[in-house]
């Protein structure tokens, strides 16, 4: 994949961004900026903060300390004016099931601000561009997992937004409706020049979608470059998985069993 | 597109928050449309109040109601009971929408946060309007003398709607104070009966031990019935002036939607 220059300008600054919860910090300073059109991955073992870390820039989490800029708007000062700008593809299953796919679709429309003239023709549009253009008055429910992410992505995309945040968006979904989620993100990218910021447990995930991955452990960013980078520093001929394991460590981090239950129950929805 | 340039993106405007408004409501009216069943099943509970209650309390005269016959004092209260009962578990469905993630989805949007809190009480204003008309039919099939006075049914509509979005939204702020379904299961079954029997839903407030008399005026389900029962059976005479009625439930109403407003996003961290 394409390497971004660093001189292209950054759709998101992140500095010293900080969460704590009574006493346990999630995410420890983090600092690093996404490039415009790039794609980046964020992986870490389950507890490192992937999660938290977004929460953080996409409004939903006051920061504890530091700060984000997050195409051109200030998190903390202007969250509204973020909300605008970017899309976000929650981990678990966030579509409503009985209503139709066209339906989940104009929702959001209207609370992205589509003029109402276009809502029609850009609702179309999007099913027709994630392939669910035959199924969108069918009920929500009777999907398959890999429609639904693909509906959700569609969301995410109506008002056009300049960065795109996708928690695990292929969570859950067997190989064939993975590729066909990764064909989707790939067109997004190469359509759209949509910046994407994508979380995984999937190193072949990152190797297929992302021009550069950012390794968090301990709430800490440990690492961030391509993948090429990150493997020069451990071994010229190691294997991936082996880049992942230097920099993220194989300690299992104590989860907590609502989460894990979460995690579950979004796994065989989609299944 | 520079990042200068995505600096020029516009504000929110008094129409963008109605239409994001009606943007909720629509999803409970699709909802609706699409499975009436749970309406059927909601009426269960108002026609055996009705019918076993009502129909013994009509025999029985004990309850002084003035120059109105029991089952059309008690009618309007539960039309408010039923809609209360419904709305009161709203609070639960968006303990539900955040363990899915619909929730987040909301909050990430740039829909003001009073457009999606009015939204959801102006949704449960809608199944209460639907509740209304069961228990109009109800209450039709057991011979109570209804008003069809066209500014009386205004006046009952409006009365159900804004008092579903006082109840929901009431409900919303447990939701974000408890966060959890197990914990708001309990609340709900706690708060439901004691607001229905310290109000005049079903007993006049005169007939009520001191103390209760006190509780009740600090119940909005009270100025809820009263303002019912006047606009909904010809010959009954509000207890309170019926300006107050309205004032003490929509004044209520609106600063419950601003607090919730406030508390809504802590649902979704």
């Amino acid at each position: 994949m394409a390497d971004i220059p660093r001189s292209r300008s950054s759709i998101l600054e992140v500095r010293g961004l900080t969460r704590r919860f009574d006493g346990f910090i999630a995410v420890d300073h983090v600092t690093f900026s996404v490039g415009e059109g790039e794609v980046l991955g964020l992986v870490g073992l389950n507890g490192a903060g992937k999660t938290t870390l977004i929460k953080m820039l996409i409004t939903l989490l006051p920061p504890s300390e530091g700060s984000a800029v997050v195409c051109g708007y200030d998190l903390r000062r202007e969250p509204a004016m973020v909300r605008r700008t970017i899309g976000y593809v929650p981990q678990l299953v966030s579509v409503d099931g009985d209503l139709t796919g066209r339906e989940n679709l104009q929702i959001y429309a209207r609370l992205y601000d589509v003029p109402g003239a276009e809502r029609a023709s850009r609702v179309d549009q999007a099913l027709r561009f994630m392939d669910l253009a035959d199924v969108g008055d069918k009920l929500v429910r009777a999907y398959s997992g890999g429609m639904v992410r693909r509906l959700e992505i569609a969301q995410s995309m109506l008002h056009r937004p300049h960065l795109l945040f996708l928690d695990e968006p292929t969570f859950g979904l067997d190989p064939v409706a993975r590729a066909s989620v990764w064909r989707h993100i790939l067109e997004l990218r190469n359509n759209f020049g949509a910046t994407i910021l994508l979380t995984t447990h999937l190193l072949d995930e990152v190797e297929e979608l992302c021009d550069r991955m950012a390794i968090m452990t301990h709430g800490k960013l440990a690492a961030i470059g391509t993948v090429e980078e990150l493997r020069q520093q451990v071994g010229p001929d190691a294997p991936l998985d082996e880049v992942f394991v230097h920099f993220a460590g194989t300690h299992e981090q104590e989860g907590e069993f609502r989460a894990a239950a979460r995690l579950r129950r979004t796994g065989r929805r989609l299944g | 597109m520079s990042v200068a340039a995505l600096r020029g993106a516009k504000t929110e405007t008094l129409t963008g928050f109605v239409s994001k408004t009606f943007a909720i409501v629509g999803v409970e009216i699709a909802k609706l449309r699409r499975d009436p069943t749970d309406l059927f099943s909601r009426a269960v509970q108002p026609a055996l109040w009705m019918l076993v209650f009502g129909q013994v309390f009509s025999h029985t005269r004990a309850i002084p109601t003035g120059n109105v016959r029991y089952m059309d004092f008690m009618a309007p209260g539960i039309l408010a009971q039923s809609v209360l009962f419904t709305s009161i578990f709203y609070g639960l469905s968006a303990i539900w929408e955040r363990d899915l993630g619909i929730l987040q989805k909301y909050l990430v949007s740039p829909a003001p946060r009073g457009a999606l809190v009015l939204g959801k009480a102006l949704s449960a204003g809608a199944r209460g309007l639907a509740q209304a008309t069961i228990v109009y039919v109800l209450a039709l099939a057991l011979g109570v003398r209804v008003s069809w006075s066209p500014l009386g049914l205004l006046g009952v509509i409006l009365t159900v709607v804004v008092g579903a979005a006082f109840f929901s939204t009431l409900s919303l702020i447990i939701a974000c104070i408890v966060r959890s379904r197990e914990r708001f299961m309990g609340i709900g079954q706690v708060l439901t009966m004691p607001l229905f029997f310290a109000s005049n839903a079903i007993y006049p407030v005169s007939m009520m031990p001191g103390w209760l008399q006190v509780l009740s005026k600090g119940n909005p389900l009270t100025y809820e019935v009263d303002l019912l029962r006047s606009l909904m059976i010809p010959g009954a005479v509000a207890t309170m002036h019926l300006g107050l009625d309205a004032a003490v439930l929509s004044g209520s109403t609106f600063l419950f939607i601003l607090i919730a407003s406030q508390m809504y996003p802590r649902l979704g961290t």
